[in-house]
């Protein structure tokens, strides 16, 4: 079953001299239940406008974007987003944090509390429930983010860089937290990211973008187990092979050399 | 609160407290050893004695009441009248932005010149008062609020929308909670400033509060007298900016620890 699909999206937009800039172009790809997703690509090559068109928040200029098999003609209930920033609001407690997307829904406040403390013991916050935000460090606040996002219960999760602002070992912790947590909870994801690693260790498949205008180009299926413990999956032998690989689509390495050649 | 900050804050306010002595001590001897007379500067003493003589020959309590009644009814409203309008043109730049020269306009026009205007319009009544004080307060206070609304993360607001958000709700769970603190900033400033629309407003015509006691006293060169209005008025001044602060400590208690000398 395919619950996130894009099919032949193209986005533009209106930049400053009042012409027009394509930020993505006939992108079509579908993410299949409970599959991991990575989505890399060079920065600016509009992997974010993908994400705010399947969360609904921009509609694409041609194309459509389905959640469920049903076109996303704006923000809905099936997609949830979670992104560098934790977002959280200074003035809520942690778990009225959790709590603001099923608030918004108004679901039942006594089943949406008990969730949330749920969610909050699986990331073992439940000691830092009626703390405020400022209170926690920030992996603790990426985690109540998470938590948030998972709160609403959506069919697929959209996670922009979610950890590119923690430190690197905090990282590695929230990785795994989040590779569990997509485990338990079976739910789809698409993941953007620049972290090459953190891409092949998450995901199920990699999908990498172009240059502006972005289009896929490249498709890697990660053909390493246990997808849910990236701690194990980090250290297996394929890993920086398929890391090479994505380098060499990403035109990493060439860029470097050819500006390190001696001019003729 | 650790055993640092405790010693600091007993050393604060044993040196205030030091302070306020030798101030009282300066002004009770200080003029007379300066020679100078105290039609110019009277002691301390003088001034507590006009001070209990005003209580009863001229019922200095109700004319404090109601300059704090127009203070309290100014600052209410203005602050409503400025939170509105912030809000408004925040969630409205077209508003903003054909409305700003005219608001920029008002904002640089001073506004104690309303003031005859205003008794011209209403007469020697307490209207013109709080109206010079709404007016007064009005700016600072809508000026905050747009700038807090229009200083939002977009992503905050997409993260509510992409919950499916109502624009009520967005208003609700976000904006009007982020405005809080920039809000009470203003607010601190706006308890200050309508005192000073209600003594103007009061000082150009009328027969009642500290400001018409003010010109009495000024007419019969009577200096203790306008000494005890001015203190008096300081003193209402420094209730409502308290008041501000103790409602600011309640509304923004999630925010982090502050220092109390930042009143």
């Amino acid at each position: 079953m395919i619950r996130l699909e894009y099919r032949d999206v193209a986005m533009h937009f209106a930049d400053a001299t009042g012409g027009s800039v394509t930020a993505i172009e006939g992108v079509s790809f579908a993410v299949g239940d409970g599959e991991v997703v990575a989505l890399i690509g060079p920065s600016g090559c509009g992997k974010s406008t993908l994400l705010n068109i399947g969360s609904g928040l921009y509609a694409p200029s041609s194309g459509t974007a389905f959640v469920d098999n049903e076109p996303v003609r704006g923000p809905n209930a099936h997609v949830a987003f979670m992104l560098q920033k934790d977002l959280l609001l200074p003035w809520r407690t942690i778990v009225e944090n959790v709590m603001l997307g099923v608030e918004i829904q108004r679901r039942s406040r006594e089943e949406c509390l008990r969730r949330a403390l749920e969610l909050l013991r699986g990331f073992s916050l439940s000691d830092f429930a009626n703390h405020y935000p400022h209170q926690l460090s920030g992996g603790m606040r990426q985690r109540v983010a998470l938590a948030r996002t998972l709160a609403v219960d959506p069919s697929v999760l959209l996670l922009d860089e979610p950890f590119s602002a923690v430190d690197a070992q905090t990282r590695i912790v929230l990785q795994r937290e989040l590779a569990q947590a997509l485990k338990r909870t079976r739910k789809t994801a698409l993941l953007i990211t620049h972290d090459l690693q953190e891409a092949v260790i998450l995901s199920d498949r990699v999908l990498i973008m172009s240059r502006r205008p972005g289009r896929i180009v490249e498709e890697i299926a990660i053909e390493i187990g246990g997808r849910d413990d990236p701690f194990l999956r980090r250290q297996d032998a394929k890993v920086s092979g398929y890391i090479s690989r994505l380098m060499d689509k990403l035109e990493i390495g060439q860029a470097a050399d050819l500006s390190s050649l001696p001019s003729t | 609160m650790t055993a640092n900050r405790r010693s600091f804050i007993r050393r604060g306010t044993a040196a205030s407290a030091a302070l306020l002595v030798i101030f009282l001590a300066a002004w009770e001897w200080g003029p007379s050893l300066l020679g100078i007379p105290s039609f110019i500067v009277p002691p301390a003493s003088m001034v507590y004695a006009e001070f209990v003589r005003m209580l009863t020959a001229n019922h200095l309590l109700f004319h404090t009441s109601v300059t704090a009644a127009e203070v309290l009814i100014g600052f209410a409203l203005g602050s409503l009248l400025g939170a509105v309008f912030g809000y408004l043109l925040g969630m409205s730049p077209t508003a903003e932005f054909a409305l700003s020269p005219y608001i920029l306009a008002l904002q640089i026009a001073p506004k104690v010149a309303f003031a005859p205007l205003f008794i011209l319009w209403m007469g020697f009544t307490i209207y013109p008062k709080i109206l010079v004080a709404i007016l007064i307060v009005f700016f600072p206070v809508m000026v905050n609020v747009l700038t807090a609304i229009r200083g939002i993360d977009p992503d905050l607001i997409n993260l509510a929308r992409s919950f499916t958000a109502s624009r009520a709700q967005i208003f609700w769970k976000i904006e009007f909670p982020s405005s809080m603190p920039p809000m009470f900033a203003s607010l601190r400033i706006a308890a200050t400033l309508a005192v000073v629309g209600v003594v103007v407003g009061e000082l150009v015509g009328g027969n009642s509060g500290l400001g018409y006691l003010l010109t009495f006293g000024e007419g019969q060169a009577n200096t203790p007298m306008v000494f005890v209005c001015i203190l008096m008025l300081t003193l209402i001044g420094g209730i409502a900016y308290l008041g501000v602060i103790i409602t600011e400590h309640r509304v923004l208690h999630y925010m982090p620890a502050r220092p109390l000398g930042g009143l």
